[in-house]
């Protein structure tokens, strides 16, 4: 396939069965790659899309800077859109994401503030609408709240979908800024009646969770409960356990957040077994593992590896 | 066998600082009340005139309650429930 630039060839990824996964051939798993898009994942769906609306709207003019709080894929996506377009990018990292995103970053041009681990991405966002306040000539994109992030999912991940899986009964994604599952979750209800939208949310080690403040707490701003069916929590080692599951049984080397994801369609799709309905469950592979290797996440045992990743964002 | 509730580390001052807890009830309603009655003020923390609070998340057996009744999940013995402070998505 050909394209003009880098920014053209953003999406168009395949879906891919998880034959060997799939509890039968009336239950099948379907992973939709994002870390074929051009920075490894599934962010730049929503950078090309979040800068386009800013240009357009006139918030983003030669020259100007973009401040966003990101523990990672959003700011090297951002990196990317912006080095191209002529764009300052400032980040906003908390301190505990893994060195590679950071190396990243900097590769790409970006400049990083980093903001106290135990405050995880809520105090990353706190940081970030501090400083938009201090310097009022910065455009914060603030993924958590634009609206061109869902419709980035709502007009190429969502009709994607659909065209490669008009039989589609379950849609499954990370929860994070909720654009995926707000954007595709909205375009799919349209589109197929009775279809099942689920989030996963990787529940962190108690060190993220710690400090936190319940009066403080933090619902991104896209978050429509009513485009959800059901929500799940998952753990660190269930996602581990599943992210080297999916390396093991199909060949797939994704990201740890990928390994939420999946352990959340495979409970759905031993539900769907049991009860002798037939089903085809897609589910976003977010990232690959490249990014995570520091972190250990691939090495060792299963409880090693989780005492590796307490504390840290792994998602 | 009873209904093993998670606490997070803020809400610990409640529970003398156990980590986990158990309770009994019929619903997740009942099981806050339960546990209200041996941790006074712990219910006024998760609920309010409405129901769960925004930014408390309560999970029954990895399940967001909000998905399967809310305050009226059903719940029994053997089931996990655990409670979380709202919080951002990591990667992202």
């Amino acid at each position: 396939m050909r394209y003009d630039n880098l920014l053209d060839s953003v999406g168009g990824t395949p879906l891919v069965g998880l034959p060997r996964l799939s509890p039968g051939p009336e239950v099948r798993l379907w992973a939709k790659l994002e870390d074929r898009n051009p920075t490894g994942s599934i962010k730049d769906r929503i950078a090309a899309y979040m800068v386009a609306a800013a240009e357009k709207d006139g918030v983003l003019r030669p020259g100007s800077t973009i401040l966003e709080p990101t523990s990672g894929n959003t700011g090297i996506s951002l990196a990317m859109v912006a080095k191209l377009r002529g764009y300052r990018l400032i980040c906003v990292l908390p301190e505990n994401t893994s060195a590679e995103r950071r190396t990243l970053l900097e590769a790409f041009g970006a400049d990083i503030v980093s903001s106290p681990a135990a405050g995880g991405s809520n105090e990353a966002v706190r940081m970030a609408k501090r400083l938009a306040a201090e310097h009022p000539d910065w455009a914060m994109l603030y993924q958590y709240g634009n609206a061109a992030n869902a419709r980035a999912h709502y007009e190429t991940t969502g009709p994607e979908l659909l065209a490669d899986l008009p039989t589609i009964t379950h849609f499954v994604a990370g929860l994070g800024t909720s654009g995926t599952l707000m954007g595709t979750g909205r375009f799919l209800r349209e589109q197929v009646p009775g279809v099942q939208v689920v989030a996963a949310e990787p529940r962190y080690g108690e060190l993220v969770y710690g400090l936190r403040n319940l009066s403080e707490g933090f619902v991104p701003e896209l978050y429509d409960e009513l485009v959800l069916t059901s929500r799940f929590s998952v753990g660190s080692v269930d996602a581990l356990r599943r992210t080297r599951e999916l390396l093991a049984a199909e060949g797939m080397f994704a990201g740890i957040s990928s390994g939420c994801v999946l352990h959340a369609a495979l409970g759905i799709a031993a539900k769907a077994q049991a009860a002798g309905t037939p089903a085809d469950i897609a589910l976003v592979i977010a990232d690959a593992g490249w990014k995570y290797l520091s972190t250990g996440a691939y090495g060792g045992t299963l409880e090693e590896a989780e005492a590796r990743l307490e504390g840290q964002l792994w998602a | 066998m009873a209904i093993e509730v998670r606490i997070p580390t803020i809400l610990r001052s409640y529970t003398g600082g156990a980590k986990s807890v158990e309770g009994s009830g019929s619903t997740l309603d009942e099981l806050i009340a339960d546990l209200d009655g041996r941790y006074d003020g712990l219910r006024e923390r998760l609920v309010d005139d409405v129901g769960l609070r925004r930014f408390i998340n309560v999970y029954l057996n990895d399940e967001d309650v909000r998905f399967i009744g809310g305050l009226a999940a059903p719940v029994s013995d053997g089931d996990t429930v655990t409670v979380l402070p709202a919080v951002a998505g990591g990667a992202r």
